[in-house]
């Protein structure tokens, strides 16, 4: 098997807020994650809001220094590049966003924001920047007529769709993708899902895609990584992951999933209370206070599991492997 | 079971360049006592704008059109004098948003805020006031209701809240609780949280409650019926475990092959072509027929509400037996 494209070694990032006479508590915002993407590969990163994917996807690009650990892209080690060296790799790892319209400049025509990096990278001059700004606009299926538009003359689905007309650009590699339908109306967000995925067939790109909905994940990822308040708490291939989960927290996540279709209605797990503060964590495994394992005891408050083998995924759960299989049809079944 | 709110022929209106547009072009909906009612469309669709009207809160310019009716009970909403409107907001009909900081002052305490609502609508001491407070506090799941009484929103998180504007709308007891989108900004787990809580609250205190939602997941298993909104328009309408298992306006056929799945074979989603069409641009005829696949001759001519069975109507020509 060949090295992966990306390789992440306990990445940490830690935030010092600053208080008013006095700092502030250290932000643990990801605290020692591990992780690779194969060529062609799409990894989703899964979790709720503040639990540190996006500081991951943005580290990783090195778009925010790092406090501690290691990526490698393609053999370069990313974190010890100098300016120039940086520069020239950011050709080949890009990012697209959620909220593609605050990230276009209302006053550039989306032709100029799309050829910004052409230019930039000097990947072509003259007639020859427009000649594939329009070859890219069609890519994502929008007229390359469209050029002289300025982005608000565009509906949120077009937005993303320039926003990775941009990304595709400077013909990368890699791409992180952070929540990039997260935003859309559904009918809207299945086209931007299938072009990721025929974008990626045609060029062999591989995906960081971070994302809260585990359906849609499904649909794009070869394997998934959870996350939970800095740290991973399970990761697999996708179908292990979502058909035997290992971890409670990855259990609790597939229950919420709104499925439309009464007929097929999961057991509910409803977690008490609110994702603790990344600046105080738990001690121990950090999940324990919303945790509903049986088994749950003073060793998960005082000792932190790790990530190990239990069935077919990798899950940090001291008691993974008694964990009760979810109920995947739970109409007869009473909710807990 | 006797309707509490009827809504006929309903359209609203907005200036659009040198005329009017109509977000809103003739709905016509009721609630039940005690049911869940879920009106499902894709932004644009003129969702907010209905549940809006019923309360007579549509920002100007915006206006609501003569002919239109809104009946809750034996009160003509659209006639109503300000001092009997008031007492029909709140009192009456309660309603919750997408985003509860903004809907919330972030200079008084969450207690303060409660009470006020409740001393507006019943003449009870502040003592009174407070105790009814905290006693909805605990009712929406919030822990140590006693010292969040003394919090002020920014402290709080998204799903606390979202609790707190469901206890402040159900502080006056309404027969109907309008919620607009109210889990769409929150963490799937935090989601879940609030939809138990809106369902349980509701078998308990036999409230309506009018869900309104992009999302058909959430609908599912909850709502008692559906209603999916396009352009404007009820384009369908069916008890939920029907409408699921046949979906018969290829709208709402198009939206659920649109919808990525965690059980069953993983195929390539087919979303429907195009996008939404803007107030100002409906199109002539059926409204769908420019991304419709299943569009013909007929389709020129705007579809009235046709049976498909009881209980189940659609906006499409299809649902004619010369049709199929």
């Amino acid at each position: 098997m060949t090295a992966p494209l990306l390789q992440v070694n306990n990445l940490v990032k830690h935030y010092h807020s600053t208080g008013l006479f006095r700092a502030g508590p250290v932000v643990r915002a990801v605290d020692g994650v591990s992780f690779e993407v194969g060529r062609g590969e799409t990894l989703a990163l899964v979790g709720e809001s503040g639990c540190g994917k996006s500081t991951v996807g943005r580290t990783v690009l090195r778009l925010q220094e790092p406090t501690g650990g290691s990526v490698e892209f393609d053999g370069e080690s990313v974190f010890t590049l100098g300016r120039e060296a940086l520069r020239r790799l950011r050709r080949r790892m890009q990012i697209i966003f959620q909220d593609p319209f605050s990230s276009l400049n209302p006053r550039m025509t989306i032709g100029k924001a799309v050829a910004e990096g052409i230019e930039i990278h000097q990947l072509a001059r003259g007639k020859a920047v427009r000649q594939r700004v329009a070859t890219l606009l069609e890519e994502v299926g929008l007229d390359p007529a469209f050029m002289g538009r300025y982005p608000h003359e565009f509906s949120g689905g077009q937005r993303q769709r320039i926003g990775i007309a941009r990304a595709l650009a400077v013909e990368p590699t890699f791409l992180v993708c952070d929540e990039p339908v997260s935003a859309l109306d559904v009918s809207v967000q299945a086209q931007v899902l299938n072009l990721l995925m025929d974008l990626q067939a045609k060029h062999g790109l591989s995906y960081l895609f971070i994302a809260h909905d585990l359906a849609v994940v499904r649909q794009i990822a070869h394997r998934v990584a959870v996350m939970y308040l800095g740290r991973l708490v399970e990761t697999g291939p996708t179908e292990s992951v979502l058909s035997d989960p290992r971890h409670p927290y990855t259990q609790a996540l597939l229950s919420a999933v709104p499925e439309p279709d009464p007929s097929r209605q999961r057991q509910r797990i409803i977690l008490e209370g609110d994702i603790p503060s990344p600046a105080n964590p738990p001690s121990g495994c950090a999940f324990h206070t919303r945790c509903f394992h049986h088994l749950k005891d003073a060793r998960c408050s005082a000792e932190a599991p790790v990530l190990r083998p239990i069935h077919s995924t990798l899950a940090a759960c001291h008691y993974g492997e008694v964990l009760p299989q979810m109920v995947q049809d739970a109409r007869n079944v009473p909710a807990t | 079971m006797t309707a509490l709110l009827e809504v006929t022929e309903l359209r609203v209106s907005f200036p659009a360049g040198t005329g009017r547009s109509w977000p809103v072009d003739g709905v016509s909906l009721h609630i039940d006592r005690g049911e869940l009612l879920a009106l499902v469309g894709e932004s644009g669709s003129g969702k907010s704008l209905t549940s809006l009207a019923m309360l007579r809160l549509i920002p100007p310019p915006g206006r609501i059109e003569p002919g239109s009716g809104i009946r809750l009970g034996e009160l003509d909403i659209l006639s109503l004098d300000d001092k009997t409107l008031r007492e029909v907001r709140g009192r009456r009909i309660g309603m919750v948003f997408q985003d509860p900081m903004t809907s919330l002052n972030p200079v008084f305490t969450v207690g303060d805020q409660i009470a006020e609502g409740i001393r507006a609508h019943f003449p009870v001491s502040r003592r009174e006031a407070r105790d009814r407070s905290l006693a909805l506090l605990t009712e929406v799941g919030i822990p140590d209701p006693a010292s969040r009484l003394r919090s002020y929103p920014h402290q709080m998180s998204g799903g606390m809240r979202q609790r707190v504007m469901i206890a402040m709308a159900l502080a006056c007891e309404p027969d109907l609780l309008i919620a607009d989108e109210p889990t769409t900004a929150l963490d799937v787990t935090v989601q879940a949280q609030i939809l138990e809580i809106l369902d349980a609250l509701r078998k308990k205190r036999g409230m309506s409650v009018l869900l309104i939602t992009h999302d058909l997941g959430i609908v599912a298993g909850r709502a008692d019926r559906v209603l999916v909104m396009y352009a404007g328009q009820i384009v369908e309408e069916a008890p939920t475990e029907r409408l699921f298992q046949r979906p018969s306006h290829p709208y709402t056929q198009g939206l659920l092959a649109s919808v990525p799945r965690l059980t069953g074979p993983r195929t390539r989603l087919t979303p429907i072509g195009g996008a939404v069409p803007t107030p100002d641009a409906w199109p002539g005829g059926c409204r769908f027929r420019p991304r419709c696949p299943q569009a013909f001759d007929k389709s020129e001519l705007p579809p009235p509400p046709l049976p498909v069975e009881p209980g189940h109507t659609m906006r499409c020509w299809l649902a004619e037996p010369e049709g199929l």
